[in-house]
């Protein structure tokens, strides 16, 4: 629903970002009864990074059935226009301050500041590019992250490429090497830097193996070939402390590069605001309720984490939405302080610290591939809770409960989540 | 015919241009690149040195100290960002403060205003993040950083708008003259006839200068590797900060740049092959130790980018400007402190062309000035919403990291010396240029370019030639 704009400038509740996060947030803060909610788009539609993710896989926890992206960004668009809950598309979001006072810009209401109740930061995450990786050689056309060749292919209908070397097998890479297979193209390796993937077990198998795609693990790309257009790229090996074995170099003359080697949380605003964040996810630090260090703002999906699926995303914005409500409200306040802490191979926890007595799933990931393993969670000398796993790895987000119960009994200020020898 | 052909469209060559342009000549600038900006002006550290670093008596120390002192007030004619944050050389030991002593002597007879030989403490003062083993410093206030594209850019728009032509992808290949009048032919069958050349071909301009029978001087390329870090680090340091020079070589700068990153570099190789701008792994690790002993805690995870730049080292050890022939005027071997000299260069040329007999007056329609291509980020938010009204596009942003708009990006790609290429709209607007390096907006920023041009999308390069971006079409 178009929106106008009123003359003091206030809204209950903003939410930047009109992606999966920002409309699962938009839709839960709606069915808890709030009406005054404004969605900023910075893209010409609803729908976020779905809308180029073409391929299935998505909605199995959510809807019980198996989705493309922009079949599930459209689920979320419907209950947003059913609910007539309005929505700025083309609308960039420039600045938040301690005071919820926000800046945004669009062709038709220029600059202006909104005043906010609350505000749900939901603008995702995006992709690490070369320079962050510092690969030697030189700077020609064909090197691209896999999203943004994503993009020409699946939005703009135009081939970045023909003969491809991926390096990094994250997600995107991973949909990407199938994606440019089945468009013609040669994807010739997939080079990761770990002795593991970072992606899904499932991409794996459908993306790769299907279509006989090699996976080349513990390999990075250490040259680019190529003065106007990639002519290839130098691989080599690598030794246990990720350093290039040179008696490994091959050629493989290609004219792509895509690169798929993390993502990071779109955290500009969250940075400008001086919100605390993650030193390991870089996202916010945030409580159950995904409340940051800034109080009414809170943060939730890849903006606050990277997920493994959208499915997650969704049930992780529910929370925030609801939250949101109940801080317009004036229904929140701190019943306990706990903070979550981790030993070195667990690497982080979101939430990071609890400050209600309820239900809440900790989501967590893992620092390197464990076998036979237990997750052990510790409060004031007793265990809270230990759940065995046969394997973890970084590219599998885990989840803990805790129960209202076992917070309310915890005794000290600290929640310790370890992973044991089982 | 012309007056006069400039060839090559770096900062030098487009300062000799405008410069020739405003005393009446007309004015051709060839450059064999797909846009101008493309050589040693493309690449560098971007520093206006103060000028105590040249011998005195030499053409480098006198242009530098006079390009210094005109760089300010170009810069701002042209409304290119210019910063006056003074430059520090630091030095380790008893030794290095014996040669910053040296270069402040030199640096004075050079006439250098304001330089003085800071202790630790005085150095910690002006430069919190300063090195833990730097005992000594010599402290220059007018060092200054000016981004030599923009500069470049900036002088041939400003030229053209006064009549000049630009010829890109003109690859000069035989220079003939007859009668007082020469005539440059290119590769591809075009030639273009004046009467006088400006030979600015940077890494080329002794083979340029060959061409009409000069082959008193060579130039080498030396190249240097270069880190470009976030924006968040461009307050690390405030001043340039240098190494003093010593036996274990130059060391690296660590500075910001007009644009607030942090800029860290050059190594110093000597190559053959007069284009290669690759980086490599050992380049870059140099730049980071040496960088890490003068400057503490630089955040290199924050590498938004890495690359190398070309100088054009001449076989003399001083700037070449000089007529080997009538109407031929040499501008070569143009290295450190060229950027710095560059407006001086300039002037230095048109007493060459007036000595040689030229009557030349300044022309009363010539317009020094030009809009800033960055006009609008520097408006306040009153003056935004103004132009918005106006023209909408501007409130829409395309690159969401340096918050580039439409209306930025297509005043860039409608003003002198319009781009065609995505580079080409990157350095005028900064558009990719930031955290995540195009990966958001390339698509759009490849749909407005298509569109002005009126060619296809898969058309649209990177920087020219044969760096396309998209190699056709899908199946579908």
């Amino acid at each position: 629903m178009k929106y106008t704009l009123k003359e003091n400038g206030y809204v209950d509740l903003v939410i930047v970002g009109g992606g999966p996060a920002g409309m699962s947030a938009a839709v839960a803060a709606y069915d808890a009864g709030l009406r005054d909610i404004l969605i900023l788009e910075r893209d010409n539609s609803l729908g976020g990074i779905l809308r180029q993710c073409i391929h299935n896989g998505f909605g199995l926890h959510r809807f019980g059935e198996e989705l493309t992206g922009p079949e599930y960004a459209y689920r979320y668009e419907k209950m947003v226009r059913e609910r007539e809950i309005p929505f700025m598309c083309d609308t960039m979001v420039m600045g938040i301050d301690k005071d919820r006072n926000l800046t945004a810009q669009n062709s038709e209401y220029g600059i202006f500041t909104l005043k906010c109740g609350a505000i749900i930061l939901a603008m995702g995450c995006r992709e690490r590019p070369r320079g962050a990786l510092n690969i030697a050689g030189h700077r020609p056309a064909g090197i691209f992250t896999a999203g943004t060749a994503q993009k020409f292919v699946n939005m703009k209908g135009y081939m970045p490429g023909s003969e491809v070397v991926i390096l990094g097998s994250g997600d995107i890479g991973l949909i990407m090497a199938r994606r440019m297979t089945l468009e013609g193209a040669k994807v010739k390796a997939v080079c990761e830097l770990m002795p593991y993937s970072g992606g899904l077990a499932r991409n794996i198998e459908q993306c790769l193996n299907d279509f006989d795609i090699p996976l080349y693990l513990s390999t990075t790309v250490v040259e680019i070939h190529g003065k106007e257009r990639v002519t290839g790229v130098t691989v080599a090996e690598v030794d246990e402390n990720r350093r290039p074995k040179p008696e490994t170099k091959r050629y493989i003359p290609c004219d792509t590069l895509l690169l798929s080697c993390g993502l990071i949380p779109e955290n500009e605003l969250s940075v400008g605001a001086g919100i605390s964040l993650d030193r390991v996810t870089n996202g916010a630090v945030v409580d159950g309720d995904r409340e940051t260090s800034i109080p009414g703002v809170f943060a939730c999906g890849n903006v606050l984490h990277v997920h493994d699926l959208v499915d997650y995303v969704s049930e992780e914005s529910v929370i925030a939405g609801r939250a949101a409500v109940r801080f317009i409200r004036g229904e929140r306040g701190e019943e306990i302080s706990l903070t979550l802490k981790t030993d070195g191979k667990i690497r982080y926890t979101v939430p990071q610290r609890i400050t209600r007595v309820e239900d809440t799933t900790v989501y967590f990931r893992v620092a390197d591939v464990y076998r036979d393993k237990a997750i052990v969670v510790r409060a004031g000398g007793a265990v809270l809770i230990k759940k065995k796993k046969q394997k973890l790895a970084p590219g599998e987000m885990e989840t803990v409960k805790l129960t209202a119960k076992m917070l309310g009994e915890v005794k000290g200020s600290e929640i310790m989540l370890s992973l044991e020898d089982a | 015919m012309l007056d006069a052909v400039v060839i090559g469209a770096g900062v030098v060559g487009g300062l000799v241009a405008r410069k020739l342009c405003e005393y009446g000549l007309s004015v051709a600038i060839l450059e064999k690149e797909a846009d101008v900006a493309m050589g040693a002006t493309r690449a560098n550290s971007a520093i206006v040195h103060a000028g105590y670093d040249a011998k005195e008596g030499t053409l480098k120390a006198k242009l530098n100290v006079r390009g210094s002192e005109m760089m300010e007030g170009v810069a701002r004619e042209l409304g290119v960002k210019y910063k006056r944050n003074g430059s520090i050389v630091v030095g380790f030991n008893d030794e290095d403060r014996k040669t910053l002593e040296g270069l402040l002597e030199r640096g004075t007879k050079n006439g250098v205003n304001g330089l003085r030989i800071l202790s630790r403490l005085e150095l910690l003062m002006l430069e919190p993040n300063i090195g833990e083993g730097v005992t000594c410093a010599l402290y220059a206030p007018t060092g200054a950083i000016v981004c030599p594209y923009e500069l470049c850019m900036a002088a041939i728009g400003n030229a053209m708008d006064n009549g000049a032509l630009l010829y890109l992808e003109y690859c000069v290949e035989k220079i003939t003259e007859s009668d007082g009048v020469y005539t440059v032919s290119s590769s591809d069958g075009r030639s273009i006839s004046a009467r006088y050349v400006i030979n600015c071909a940077g890494v080329y301009s002794d083979e340029v200068a060959s061409m009409v029978g000069d082959n008193s001087f060579s130039v080498k390329t030396r190249r240097g590797e270069y880190m470009l870090l976030d924006r968040e680090c461009g307050s690390h340091v405030s001043a340039t900060v240098f190494r003093c020079p010593s036996k274990m070589g130059k060391g690296v700068l660590v500075t910001p740049t007009v644009d607030g990153n942090l800029l860290i570099g050059p190594t110093a190789e000597d190559i053959s092959d007069k284009e290669d701008t690759s980086t490599t792994a050992e380049g870059l690790a140099r730049v980071r130790a040496l960088a890490s002993e003068q400057v503490s805690g630089i955040a290199f995870n924050k590498v938004i980018t890495s690359f190398t730049g070309l100088r054009a080292t001449g076989s003399t050890g001083d700037f070449i400007i000089n007529s080997p022939k009538r109407g031929f005027i040499n501008c070569a071997g143009i290295e450190s402190p060229g950027l710095s000299a560059s407006p001086a260069i300039a002037e230095y040329v048109l007493s060459l062309i007036e000595a040689d007999g030229e009557k030349l007056t300044r022309r009363e329609d010539f317009v020094p000035t030009r809009k800033p291509m960055h006009f609008f980020s520097e408006l306040d938010t009153e003056g935004k919403n103004e132009v918005i009204r106006e023209h909408p596009e501007y409130a829409h942003i395309i690159c969401r990291c340096e918050g580039v708009s439409e209306g930025e990006i297509l005043h860039a790609i409608r003003t002198n010396p319009k781009p065609t290429t995505l580079d080409g709209v990157k350095r005028r607007t900064r558009a990719t240029m930031g955290r995540c390096q195009g990966g958001f907006c390339t698509p759009y920023i490849i749909d407005l370019l298509a569109a002005e041009m009126g060619v296809d999308y898969t058309e649209v390069t990177k920087s020219g030639g044969d760096s396309r971006i998209n190699l056709g079409k899908t199946k579908g």
